[in-house]
């Protein structure tokens, strides 16, 4: 969101067109918001890496912790960064205001890709040797930029981008249904629609990468995702369906004979291992990663799809702005970025189960030996759920002061 | 390395004291205020804490992650053996930001701003106090890593008297903290007054703690007194926080904004020291005399080099933007 920030602060600076302005600072209350989300339930996640998987943190502390120390730098300056930005309007250098906006948005797109990177090092645990159970020779560097870093870094990035775009343009969408602040809110549809059309385009791109990179390094992963239980050649994609784990086999599902041969690998015959190679006790719960797989790749499409409709408005149909259903599909995609991006994470979680650490540890070996972790569970569900409840009232309470604060001066003219 | 790691984690600890227990502290100060003085306390406490106290939460994160990297073991004790303290604090912390969110942007005035005030106040008096009971558990031997019941591994682990009385001493300070910190945010001779009565209070309130943990060290055999005024660094800082102390006290009676406040810091300096300095490097007591160090149960070398070196690039990053941005905020307010 700080990106979107800061191309209207650029609009504005070079065309003084106060629409701009406006736009600029009412998404910067919404950066400030999630801003302090961040800062409340990255502290809460500090202490429950520790409270739910202390086996975990005890040998990964040391081998995965870089990236994290990291983060807390890029953190800090965001943090003074979005000061400045906040009390700098009127007080700062034009342009060196603009660059603190601006930076808050990279050193947001840095901590992401440092998360990401210890993310990223429970799928593909290196920068160690793990000898008889010990972890030795360690190498946080090695560890940091690990082998599935770069794929999946890049993947949740596009996917951080399509999901505020869509979630932002949504907003504006049902505002411009609503025929309030026209002007307004059509400036900032475009402009974060514009983003989350870009990110749509470029993520199915991403997502193959990441999913030849799954295929070579967690097959078992793979196989969960697209249901495929039994190894073969000239394997077939399958699209929806459900799953039976125990037959081994997939009802009610479009099947595209030799696709995932060539998906994965490039060539329609390669063989694709299916779940039969790995015992049954390192296989994942195949129904929930290939569902959450479904809903991720079913999202992404139709954001593509939307992308191209968009496009088309934009270069054909300029008048389609103005129509009900082309806004509507907008509203309608509201929160469809982030619903994939959960489901993204289900995939990559569960995918990985039953381990914690690829290939090393088991999740059942990493966590708390205190008894009644389920009680904690509702109690962290409770309190994510309460965060959850205070953005949303705030982001609400912000759209609602938008006519009174942001878009006087365009009320004037008309009055 | 291991200095410079070990100094930073300090270092946060030591701000995270100060400017989070003058947060927590306005919560605590409002909590024993009554009814019509409440108002303008609330007013107040917004305007001096309203926009930072999310940001005070960065200091503890570093902590944290500067434990978890460098020195997993404690990390994984403290987190295991004192799991529900820990969820009360972060519960606390929580509860404590939405309730300060609602209670300062909800224009309705009705009966569930009551609600959010109750939170509000309760949340900052219970989050220093389990922040106060885990410092106390941890430094006074009563995790019990080998025992097999529920109670003593999980429950007794943190539940004594010593930690009680540290948990509600940490109390007394935040809100002497904020007590005067908050003399300097108001004008005008009667809201002045009021916060100096606060502080003398909540100055009686340290000093009965004090004597509970002195007391309740004697109880439960923790060598206090020892660690205190055996050694010379000891003694030393806990005279420099009595003087600082009585410094600070001449100077809320002349006025002097900025010379109360550095005293006070000094005060809450001094003293950290004293209780650090004398358990370096053990710093985990354990209940079967084990005990976890910073120096011999760390994370490998290669690990603490990396870890000092992200700190110390971080922090030449950070704190000159960091003094820049509080410049400009003072040039602005002057």
């Amino acid at each position: 969101m700080p990106f979107f920030m800061a191309v209207s602060h650029f609009i504005y600076l070079r065309t003084g067109n106060p629409v701009y302005k406006n736009i600029t600072k009412a998404w910067s209350k919404g950066v400030a918001i999630f801003f302090a989300t961040g800062a409340v339930s990255g502290t809460v996640m500090s202490f429950e890496l520790g409270l739910l998987w202390p086996k975990f943190m005890l040998h990964a502390g040391p081998i995965f912790g870089m990236p994290f120390s990291l983060e807390g730098t890029a953190f800090f300056i965001e943090a003074i960064a979005l000061g400045f930005y906040h009390y700098g309007w009127e007080r700062l250098n034009r342009w060196f205001h603009w660059f603190t906006g601006a930076l808050v948005g990279i050193c947001g797109v840095v901590s992401a890709i440092l998360v990401i990177a210890a993310n990223s090092w429970m799928n593909s645990p290196t920068g160690f040797d793990f000898i008889n159970g010990q972890y030795l020779h360690i190498d946080p560097v090695k560890a940091m930029f690990n082998p599935a870093w770069f794929s999946q870094a890049l993947h949740m990035n596009i996917a951080a981008f399509a999901a505020t775009g869509f979630g932002v343009a949504g907003i504006h969408a049902l505002m411009l249904m609503k025929k309030k602040n026209q002007s307004f809110h059509l400036h900032a549809f475009k402009i974060s629609a514009a983003f989350a059309v870009v990110a749509a385009f470029v993520q199915p791109l991403s997502g193959d990468i990441s999913a030849k990179f799954v295929g070579r390094s967690q097959p078992a992963k793979l196989a969960a995702m697209e249901a495929h239980f039994k190894t073969t050649k000239r394997a077939e994609l399958i699209i929806g369906g459900i799953p039976d784990a125990e037959k081994k086999q997939v009802k009610y599902a479009i099947k595209i004979p030799g696709l995932l041969s060539i998906m994965t690998t490039g060539n329609i015959n390669a063989e694709v291992k299916g779940l039969d190679k790995f015992p049954e006790r390192d296989q994942p719960p195949v129904a929930i990663t290939h569902y959450a797989f479904q809903v991720m790749v079913a999202l992404g499409m139709m954001m593509l799809g939307l992308g191209i409709i968009y496009l088309t408005a934009l270069f054909k149909k300029k008048n389609w702005f103005y129509t009900n259903w082309f806004l509507r599909l907008f509203v309608a995609a509201t929160p469809a970025g982030f619903i994939a991006v959960e489901a993204g994470w289900i995939v990559t979680e569960v995918g990985r189960q039953p381990w914690i650490i690829h290939g090393i540890m088991r999740t059942s070996e990493a966590v708390t030996p205190m008894p009644g972790v389920a009680y904690s569970f509702f109690l962290f569900t409770a309190v994510y759920f309460s965060l959850s409840i205070v953005v949303i009232y705030l982001l609400y309470r912000q759209i609602k002061m938008i006519p009174k604060l942001y878009d006087q001066q365009l009320l004037t003219p008309i009055l | 390395m291991i200095y410079v790691v070990l100094i930073f984690l300090w270092l946060s600890l030591l701000i995270y004291l100060i400017m989070g227990g003058a947060d927590f502290g306005t919560g605590i100060l409002e909590l024993f205020t009554p009814g019509e003085k409440k108002t303008r306390l609330k007013q107040t406490s917004y305007e001096a804490i309203g926009p930072i106290w999310e940001a005070n939460h960065m200091w503890l994160i570093i902590a944290v992650v500067v434990l978890f990297v460098g020195f997993p073991e404690m990390y994984v004790v403290v987190s295991v053996y004192l799991y529900i303290p820990l969820l009360m604090l972060l519960i606390g912390i929580i509860a404590r930001g939405t309730a300060f969110t609602f209670r300062n942007y909800d224009a309705v005035k009705d009966n569930m701003e009551k609600i959010y005030n109750r939170i509000y106040v309760c949340s900052s008096f219970l989050t220093p106090l389990f922040l106060g009971i885990i410092a106390g558990s941890i430094v006074s031997g009563r995790i019990d890593v080998h025992s097999a019941s529920f109670i003593d591994a999980y429950i007794m682990s943190w539940l004594g008297l010593f930690p009680i009385a540290v948990g509600l001493f940490t109390v007394a300070l935040c809100a002497f903290l904020a007590a005067i910190y908050l003399i300097g945010k108001v004008d005008g001779k009667w809201n002045k007054q009021h916060f100096i009565l606060a502080a003398k209070i909540a100055n009686l309130a340290m000093v009965i703690c004090v004597a509970f943990i002195f007391i309740s060290a004697r109880y439960e055999h923790i060598p206090l007194t020892d660690w205190l005024f055996t050694n010379r660094t000891g003694t030393l800082s806990i005279s420099f926080a009595v003087g600082s102390y009585v410094l600070m006290w001449v100077s809320v009676f002349r006025d002097e904004i900025i010379k109360m406040r550095f005293c006070l810091c000094i005060m809450v300096t001094a003293l950290l020291i004293a209780v650090t300095y004398s358990h370096f490097p053990d710093v985990v007591l354990l209940k079967s005399g084990g005990r976890l160090s910073f120096l011999k149960n760390r994370a490998p070398d290669q690990t603490i080099n990396l870890l000092g070196d992200a700190l110390l690039i971080g922090s030449v990053l950070i704190l000159p933007s960091l003094c820049y941005l509080v410049l400009s905020f003072r040039k602005k307010t002057a």
